[in-house]
């Protein structure tokens, strides 16, 4: 291990990354965390990542690997003893994988939607979303998380999204706890783990970058 | 075995000619039930609650939704049917794979329904975007015979139903693929050789019939 070199291209709260960042720090992992400039993309990230100049990017020895969901199933096969986040049945894992998919088209969208509208469309994306979260409180059950008696694959995959909560709620004017109370239950469970709360960014933070962005983007209700 | 496995299927989905031959390749026996997209089955219902869409695999009752993750499962769960494994097995090699599958999702299936389904300006938009994105695929093709290397793998499953597509891209965007990327076409006809391939894909005209027929009843709406 002391011959590993990971390095995290990042942003403080880009949900995409805070995945990578719980799970680095699930399995113990050191690694150096390069915040970036999401504006004035930085040379190494356009050479790491030349295809989508996004991030997160994993540098692990000096080899980059880009897109969460295949950093996440890359980090979990590279060191595979500590946390596994995939099970080790082949149904399993697909039922883990949809549902991170389900959050990364859906949660982030809809999530994205509720700051960036107003009026009408505002509320349609407001029912839609809940709707989302539901299916995703279906599927936690009575777990005490998506991964059964530990985090897996979809928390780590959704966990960085319920930072947005807080703001959502302000902005959308509605309770995500009425409707999800076991899912609100479970974000708070899971942010009583270090490998969690010390990942992710803090939900008035997010709030604040929210407002900055809805003054950015011109949008007043 | 055929009768633990079944796909829902529908013949001019790209989406499902990845599973299908994804299950060629292994020599994998299934009983396929062409679906009705304007009158879906109460087992497509049943089984994919939250897309209603095919393809779904349906193995010992249990489903499995999304094709990327189907073709995936279908890897882990008949590793030794074939004589290579669809995804590699170096976890770098392996997320390279996944990446460039993933970019014809995000890529490739977006432009090419702008380009085939749209006019005027957004439609030659679309079709610079997908010459960029093809010359990008043919990029990382390079002189190797598959995107996998020596052997056919995920990334040649992921790209090459999409070639039913291009007498339509090429009639309606009025451009030659060939011209644009002789490679990925040679790559094409090389896959086409094989005959999980040739099976697995509808004659490219009669994508073109169907795809205008949708594309007139969306815009008689």
């Amino acid at each position: 291990m002391e011959n590993e070199e990971v390095v995290l291209l990042s942003f403080w709260a880009c949900t995409f990354a805070g995945k990578v960042r719980v799970a680095l720090a699930e399995k113990g992992i050191e690694y150096k965390s390069m915040e970036q400039d999401m504006v004035t993309k930085g040379d190494l990230l356009l050479k790491m990542n030349p295809v989508h100049k996004k991030i997160p990017v994993l540098i692990h020895n000096g080899k980059p690997i880009c897109e969460s969901q295949i950093i996440l199933q890359y980090i979990d096969e590279i060191w595979p003893h500590k946390s596994p986040l995939l099970p080790l049945d082949p149904h399993q894992r697909a039922v883990a994988r949809f549902w991170a998919d389900f959050i990364d088209t859906k949660i982030c969208e809809l999530g994205k939607k509720i700051w960036k509208t107003k009026g009408e469309e505002k509320e349609a994306v407001k029912k839609e979303f809940m709707e989302s979260l539901k299916l995703l409180e279906g599927e936690l059950g009575d777990k005490p998380y998506f991964g059964g008696e530990n985090l897996g694959y979809v928390d780590v995959s959704l966990l960085p999204f319920s930072c947005w909560f807080y703001a959502q709620e302000k902005v959308g004017d509605f309770s995500i706890e009425t409707d999800c109370p076991k899912l609100i239950a479970w974000t708070t469970r899971c942010m009583e783990k270090d490998s969690v709360s010390r990942s992710l960014p803090d939900q008035q933070k997010i709030y604040r970058f929210v407002l900055g962005l809805r003054k950015l983007f011109g949008v007043e209700e | 075995m055929a009768d633990e496995l079944v796909l829902l299927d529908f013949w001019h989905s790209p989406f499902a000619m990845r599973v299908r031959i994804a299950l060629a390749e292994k020599g994998i026996e299934y009983e396929s039930r062409e679906e009705d997209l304007s009158n879906k089955s109460s087992l497509l219902l049943k089984m994919n609650p939250v897309y209603k869409q095919i393809p779904v695999l349906i193995h010992r009752g249990r489903p499995v939704c999304e094709s990327l993750i189907i073709v995936e499962y279908i890897d882990e769960v008949w590793p030794h049917k074939s004589p290579l494994r669809l995804l590699p097995s170096s976890p770098y090699d392996k997320a390279n794979a996944m990446f460039w599958a993933d970019y014809v999702d995000k890529k490739i299936y977006p432009s090419g329904k702008l380009v085939w389904g749209a006019t005027g300006e957004v439609q030659e938009a679309a079709k610079k975007e997908m010459i960029e994105n093809l010359k990008e695929l043919e990029g990382e093709l390079g002189d190797k015979p598959y995107f996998g290397g020596e052997s056919f793998g995920f990334t040649d499953v992921a790209l090459i139903p999409f070639y039913t597509w291009f007498y339509a891209l090429e009639t309606c965007g009025d451009f030659s693929i060939i011209e644009e990327c002789p490679k990925l076409v040679a790559w094409t006809k090389r896959c086409m050789q094989r005959e999980s391939v040739s099976k697995s894909l509808p004659d490219q005209y009669k994508v073109y019939c169907f795809l205008m027929e949708l594309k007139n009843k969306f815009e008689a709406k």
